[in-house]
């Protein structure tokens, strides 16, 4: 069981940021979890990210958990970083441990606003993918109105976003060239797509086990 | 919710009298359609069991914007249909705009147009709408007809990687920081003329009396002044990882009659394609007609031309 749940406004939605754990050391920044594409924060923090000292917080992205289906879909990767920003806007300057296309938002997020994200984690998990670097042939989907979360809609369509990898750089090159942190991206994912790839391929993107980047993230100011 | 959308244009205060505008005719019938859950305003021009034409309007314009051209492809026989995007006009604000969105809005509207091939137009942005939606349903559409829609590889500004991700890094910065705060955003209010004014920086070419005309559709009068209905929550320009030649190339493969015209006066909103750009793409027999001393809304600059040009391609109805 979540120990809060805050709700936080999002244009018309309602986002829900659930507090995971509380930090054996209160001098540590709050770790902030997002999910998988389909998924939902977990109900408690996962064994996994024991490492980390801090707090722990969970989002529920739009369209998932227990935040708003909105109508109508139109979803895309930069709306659910909106949703992170908010929630770092509420948390303070946070790490960011992001899973499938939670590390895709987690690292144009760290790119965007680096003053609020105090290092990410990329790991693997559903929507880790997307669309691949370039869009498909069209399909346009009619599904039937969403009767809860995930919505149908989010699932289709975050699942075809197009992610060129220069469209990553240009929110990963002045990271790493401007951060004053160790690390300002930590890469743990076993998969590495075209995008992951080229975010890897940076000079001074970290490669380690989640268990390491989570030590070596929260040494960091 | 009304029964329908507003047909009659927006009253405003007491004696202001509403600006006229020489040939332009709003529709003959308005409806609500759903698109997912969202409702979009939908009008149409001409006889209902005329031969239709949908037309998609560009970014941050809205139906009434073919009150010039409708009427007159309407008393050649055909039944015009043009509807509010999402967040636009009278359609409803939706939490969220996309692409996609658009995508299946305009197929909602497709969808009450019944099961024959329909002719399909779009300007601008919607330009770009059309050519996807001819190319992921090319069994819907008997026609397309594109104005002004056409981005290509020159529509992207001409900077260096430093500078682009400069650029961009600001605008994602003020892009998040208006999320974070709109759902308190409200658009500026202003009298008749001061709304116009501002929207004619971004249309200098257009008659200033067109677009005096267009405050009264596309916005409304409240206690504190004129604003427009848009969703304040959209921003124009935006970012995300679209190119533009992706819409230049849907062109090519296009299977049914085409016919893309291009106004060569480039201002603000243009998509700065030029006719080299265009014609190594058009799919065999496409008609191409690039437009000298005509801008971007080429069928509120020229409607009479335009008219002639669609008429022309299509034939009788």
């Amino acid at each position: 069981m979540t120990i809060e749940t805050v709700s936080l406004v999002h244009n018309q939605v309602r986002l829900a940021l659930h507090r995971l754990r509380d930090g054996r050391d209160a001098r540590t920044r709050p770790l902030l979890v997002l999910h998988g594409l389909g998924e939902r924060a977990p109900d408690a923090a996962p064994a996994y990210l024991d490492p980390w000292p801090g707090p722990i917080w969970g989002l529920d992205f739009t369209g998932h958990g227990q935040s708003t289906v909105p109508s109508g879909g139109g979803y895309t990767a930069e709306i659910l970083m909106a949703d992170a920003y908010i929630a770092l806007a509420h948390l303070g300057p946070s790490t960011v441990v992001g899973r499938g296309i939670g590390a895709y938002v987690g690292v144009l997020l760290a790119g965007a606003r680096p003053e609020v994200v105090r290092g990410v984690l990329l790991t693997d998990g559903p929507g880790l993918v997307g669309g691949g670097i370039r869009p498909a042939s069209p399909y346009v989907a009619r599904p039937e109105v969403s009767s809860g979360a995930p919505d149908a809609l989010a699932l289709f369509e975050l699942s075809r976003d197009p992610r060129p990898p220069d469209y990553v750089l240009d929110f990963v090159r002045p990271l790493m060239q401007e951060s004053q942190l160790e690390a300002p991206i930590v890469v743990a994912s076993v998969n590495r797509p075209e995008w992951l790839a080229a975010v890897v391929a940076e000079p001074g993107v970290v490669e380690t086990s989640i268990a390491d980047g989570l030590a070596l993230l929260a040494r960091q100011g | 919710m009304t029964s329908a959308p507003p047909i009659t244009r927006a009253p405003g205060p007491p004696g202001e009298i509403l600006p006229e505008f020489a040939g332009a005719v709003r529709p003959d019938r308005a409806r609500w359609v759903d698109s997912s859950g969202v409702r979009l305003a939908v009008y149409e021009w001409g006889e209902p069991d005329g031969r239709p034409i949908l037309a998609v309007h560009g970014g941050f314009d809205f139906a009434g914007t073919f009150d010039l051209l409708a009427s007159l492809l309407a008393e050649h026989g055909w039944r015009f249909v043009a509807f509010d995007a999402r967040g636009h006009g009278d359609s409803e604000h939706a939490a969220l705009y996309s692409w996609g969105a658009d995508l299946r809005d305009a197929l909602a509207v497709l969808d009450t147009l019944g099961p024959e091939p329909v002719v399909v137009l779009g300007h601008s942005k919607g330009g770009g709408v059309v050519l996807e939606l001819a190319d992921a349903l090319p069994y819907r559409l008997s026609h397309l007809i594109n104005f002004d829609g056409l981005p290509s590889k020159n529509s992207a500004p001409d900077l260096t990687d430093h500078e682009r991700r400069r650029w961009r890094k600001a605008e994602i910065e003020g892009w998040l920081d208006h999320r974070a705060t709109a759902d308190t955003v409200v658009r500026k209010p202003d009298t008749l003329d001061g709304l116009a004014r501002r929207r004619h920086k971004l249309n200098p070419r257009l008659p200033f009396d067109w677009i005096r005309y267009l405050v009264t559709i596309g916005g409304r009068h409240d206690e504190d002044g004129w604003r427009w209905k848009i969703d304040p929550a959209l921003r124009p320009g935006g970012f995300g990882p679209w190119r533009p030649e992706w819409s230049m190339e849907r062109l090519p493969g296009i299977g049914v009659p085409v016919l893309g015209v291009l106004g060569l006066e480039l201002e603000q909103m243009s998509w700065f394609t030029r006719p080299a750009d265009v014609v190594p793409n058009l799919p065999p027999g496409a008609q191409f007609v690039p437009l000298e001393g005509v801008g971007h809304f080429l069928h509120i600059e020229q409607p009479r031309l335009v008219a002639d040009l669609v008429l022309d391609f299509l034939g009788t109805p």
